[in-house]
């Protein structure tokens, strides 16, 4: 890798970008003023970075394709190291209480703002954890996912503007609304091909949010709704600071309900059908497997779980607007399962993790942020399109069978 | 009458708006089942750069026309180079891998020249000049149809019959239309599959940076964001004639272009964007293949 | 001996080319049936058309499964025509290669299970019982066909032959009373196919089901078949006992081509 041939492919890699981004970096016209910035040392900047860069881009992916080629050739197939680390209960069983102590004491020793971020987490947890059944799983792209939020969120807003209709009385409506959405959604559209699917969820998503921006009689447009308000606790009146409390233990509580009921799912004849069919359609059908029905059990079960996210979100930040629905949501949700790992709940969690909390923790350079992050789903896709965490798969134990093996 | 023609024209200028954009959106999908959701920030790419090639020219006082030209050609040029290299870091490693893959990565792409753009230049709106010559001949119609639409028609007919001719009729336009057929098999017989394909995204970005210079001429402004919008309706179009089709996208094209115009001329304009995207469910649900799409059976 | 598949006239067009011109065939119960013919035939198009993929233009498919009702089959999905008890396997091998060998034949057992979502989610008794049947069941399957040693595999690191027999295990999984093989010997060795033939004989005698292969490897197909069915340019040519195939002058012409001397 240290040969002049590679060093010299660099030089010119950098050449070629210094060329590239010159009018867009370099130049600067301030039509007020009437005058030029010559930005030379951006340009400078953009050479050195993009030497060092390509040099280290070309490095990573040939160890890539090495490592590659060793897995074709092996005979068994190897566990990463996160892998084996998430699989051995002596790492996880700690690891697990020691989540629990701090999930329990967390809200009391750091700051509202803290818990409100983490709270915010947790919901993107909940709606990756959904998104992770459609995407995942069945892999079935849904760019429209925010749709069902918004679902969620409005039903909650409406019923309680309408109606008086409380936290708790909406939650189970606003997930069972969102479920009716996603059946009769999904029914014209799951028969359509994967890209196809993808533009078409995303023109679900869109129209959804502009109808709600523009049928103000029925969601008060633009403006929103306020004054939504926050989960009761048999009618004892609490403090903003005790409701933001209560309110991230209720999204503890959905969390914890949420990854039961999925790892439930993952393991039983319906998930099953999943990943077979995200496997190959043709043959799950020549299995006798019911497509449609599959297709639709996962589409709708996904949005169940958006719109259960979107009541908490309504009730948490007390007004929404069509504004937070938006395609970047679905983009966001869908770049935490595809970051994550997909189809595995540990992923998930992870990546929400990392595209919720640690920008908020990163504010110093928050103006880079979208750029880090659009960056970062590039180079993911390169060189690791599994996800940081990826999905195991359950190995049996039979009397006289390698079954010790642990195979994934 | 006179209401109608205006709508008609202006529906017909909408419609070859998207036209150059969908054309490049198609023709990547057609060779390589790409989504190229970064497609819309090339066009906004081509458009900054000739406005920063024209701010440069105008304060040396060059002529006008030549300023056109040169700012045409520095938005071409450098569309080209982008779409390039995005095609070599972010598509090219990803081309064996599974469907959702590249799509991401298109999203990221997207993503980061639209941050790119606006960190590097700025958030604000800026004004864009129209140097696009008025024709005395065209004169009579100033009531109707500025001069400049009906650039943008001409230009965007001339596009389409260079890019029929070239599909059609050269060795390069076979190969790209072998390895749009068949990947594999092209490669076979020789044709040189990155090659055609690093092409292919050179014409596709080349023609949306005339079509960046030629809308932003007419909109008057332009902002780093303006790809987006403009990328999802082309996108649109081109799925609504049928994806891979050229003369399918510029159908798409004038068959959003003029619902749009008519829908907010006659009925309402609060739903305009609805439109388009209700649109593109309908026509994908019952006919997913778009308008002059051929249906795709999988082989068993 | 009543025919537990019997395809009358099915004709498939696609636009203007005719893939299959009227094409009768007939599986009787517990017969191990062959279709042959050149490339291009129709004879992939005609198992796709039978198991629901394809709508045929023309024709009536008929089944009658042990103890059942005769029952016309045009129109079903195909994963309705598996639950009705024909199962298939493919010419290019289509296993879930990112799942493990048993989960491949635990697939095939989907259509005889009854948990829904509710009961995956409760775990119930029933559910869990269902489970641990489905699992013993797969393995059963797997040591009867001879992969047991591969039970955590995944799919796609298998072996090639190994492949080929763990898609017949998923078939067999879904308890078909038809086996629809379409080249279940291609790419195979000697030895394979040899075991390959052992296997299907067990399969039809100690599983009581009918077999319909499609095959290139004559040596197997004249081994194996009661009867032959001959396929060419989208007609059948000939059918009859391997005996009668051999020595038809139309089959002959068919893969051979003319005799110049003739």
């Amino acid at each position: 890798m240290f040969t002049l041939k590679e060093l010299k492919k660099s030089f010119l890699i950098a050449l070629w970008f210094m060329f590239l981004t010159f009018p867009i970096m370099v130049i600067r016209v301030n039509t007020v003023e009437q005058t030029i910035d010559w930005r030379w040392n951006r340009l400078v900047m953009v050479g050195v970075f993009s030497f060092f860069v390509s040099w280290l881009w070309r490095y990573l992916l040939q160890r890539k394709e090495m490592g590659q080629k060793r897995a074709e050739e092996s005979e068994s197939p190897t566990l990463t190291f996160q892998q084996r680390v998430l699989q051995n209960p002596k790492f996880t069983r700690p690891a697990l209480v020691v989540i629990c102590i701090f999930a329990v004491i967390f809200p009391f020793y750091f700051s509202m703002y803290q818990v409100n971020i983490m709270t915010t987490a947790l919901i993107y947890v909940i709606l990756g954890l959904g998104l992770n059944i459609v995407v995942g799983l069945a892999g079935l792209l849904d760019l429209g996912y925010v749709a069902f939020y918004a679902v969620g969120a409005y039903s909650y807003a409406l019923l309680n503007v309408h109606f008086g209709m409380g936290f708790w009385a909406c939650l189970p409506i606003g997930a069972g609304l969102a479920m009716l959405f996603g059946i009769v959604l999904g029914f014209p559209v799951l028969r359509l091909r994967g890209d196809y699917l993808a533009i078409v969820t995303l023109g679900f998503g869109e129209i959804i949010r502009l109808i709600l921006e523009n049928w103000n009689a029925f969601s008060f447009g633009p403006s929103g709704i306020a004054n939504i308000p926050r989960p009761g606790f048999f009618g004892i009146k609490m403090s903003i600071h005790q409701s933001l409390i209560y309110i991230y233990f209720i999204m503890v509580a959905m969390v914890i309900f949420t990854i039961f009921v999925v790892r439930r799912l993952q393991d039983s004849r319906i998930g099953r059908a999943w990943i077979a069919l995200r496997e190959d359609e043709v043959a799950c059908q020549a299995t006798g497997i019911d497509k449609t029905k599959t297709k639709l059990s996962a589409f709708a079960l996904g949005a169940t779980w958006a719109g259960m996210g979107g009541v908490v979100f309504a009730a948490k930040t007390t007004f929404i607007n069509p504004a937070s629905f938006t395609i970047w949501e679905s983009i966001m949700i869908l770049c935490i399962v595809v970051l994550g790992g997909m189809g595995s709940i540990v992923g998930v969690i992870f990546g929400a993790g990392i595209l919720i909390l640690l920008p908020e923790y990163l504010r110093a350079f928050s103006e880079y942020r979208m750029l880090m992050f659009a960056a970062a789903l590039v180079l993911m896709m390169v060189f690791r399109p599994h996800g940081i965490i990826s999905a195991v798969r359950r190995t049996y134990q039979f009397e006289g069978s390698p079954g010790e093996k642990a195979s994934s | 009458m006179d209401y109608f023609l205006e709508l008609f024209l202006g529906g017909l200028t909408r419609g070859s708006i998207y036209a150059l954009i969908a054309l490049g959106y198609t023709m990547v999908y057609g060779i390589i089942e790409l989504i190229n959701f970064a497609h819309g920030e090339i066009y906004m790419i081509g458009a900054f750069t000739a406005l920063i090639v024209i701010s440069v020219l105008t304060m040396l006082g060059w002529n006008q026309l030549a300023i056109l030209a040169i700012a045409t050609l520095a938005a071409i040029v450098w569309s080209s180079a982008y779409g390039f290299t995005a095609e070599k870091v972010a598509y090219k490693p990803l081309r064996n891998a599974p469907r959702l893959s590249p799509l991401i990565s298109a999203i990221g792409v997207s993503l980061f020249l639209q941050n790119y753009v606006l960190l590097a230049q700025t958030s604000d709106f800026l004004p864009f000049p129209n140097l696009i010559p008025e024709f005395k001949f065209l004169e009579p119609l100033g009531g109707i149809v500025r001069s400049t639409e009906i650039v943008i028609y001409v230009v965007t007919a001339i596009v389409l019959v260079i890019l029929t001719v070239l599909i059609k009729f050269t060795k390069l336009g076979k190969a790209m239309r072998a390895t749009a057929q068949d990947r594999d098999m092209a490669m076979l017989v020789g044709v040189n599959v990155d090659r055609v394909i690093s092409f292919t995204f050179i014409v596709g970005s080349a023609t949306a940076a005339l079509g960046g210079v030629l809308i932003a001429s007419h909109i008057g402004q332009i902002n780093f964001y303006i790809g987006f919008i403009a990328g999802i309706k082309a996108f649109v179009a081109a799925v609504l004639g049928g994806i891979g089709s050229m003369p399918g996208a510029v159908l798409g094209s004038l068959v959003l272009g003029w619902t749009e115009s008519f829908f907010t001329g006659y009925i309402s304009s609060d739903y305009e964007d609805v439109f388009a995207f209700l649109f593109l469910v309908l026509i994908l649900i019952f006919r997913p293949s778009g308008i002059l799409g051929r249906a795709n059976t999988d082989k068993v | 001996m009543e025919s537990v598949l019997d395809i009358k006239q099915l004709t498939m067009d696609f636009g203007g080319l005719r893939a299959l011109d009227h094409i009768d065939l007939d599986v009787k119960a517990g017969e191990i049936a062959a279709l042959i013919g050149p490339n291009g035939a129709g004879k992939t198009t005609f198992f796709n058309c039978v198991t629901g993929i394809y709508k045929p233009t023309e024709g009536d498919m008929f089944i009658s499964p042990p103890g059942k009702e005769r029952e016309r089959i045009n129109g079903l999905k195909p994963n309705q025509v598996t639950e009705k008890g024909m199962a298939r396997t493919f010419q290019n091998i289509r296993l879930f290669q990112n799942m493990t060998v048993l989960e491949n034949v635990m697939m095939g057992r989907h259509c005889r299970m009854r948990a829904g979502i509710p009961g995956a989610i409760l775990r119930n008794r029933a559910t869990r019982e269902e489970e641990q049947r489905v699992v013993e069941d797969s393995y059963a399957i797997l040591k009867k066909i001879g992969l047991a040693q591969f039970v955590n595999e995944f799919a796609k690191n298998l072996p090639y032959g190994a492949q080929r027999r763990l898609e017949i295990a998923r078939a067999m999984a879904t308890e078909p009373f038809l086996l629809l093989l379409d080249e279940p010997a291609a790419g195979m060795n000697n030895q394979e196919t040899k075991e390959l033939d052992e296997l299907i004989l067990r399969i039809r005698s100690e599983e009581n089901i009918s077999i319909l292969l499609i095959e290139h490897d004559m040596k197997l197909v004249m081994s194996l078949s009661d009867r032959i069915f001959v396929m060419d340019y989208g007609r059948k040519i000939a059918q009859g006992t391997p005996e009668e195939i051999k020595n038809n002058p139309a089959v002959i012409k068919a893969y051979l081509g003319e005799d110049i001397d003739a």
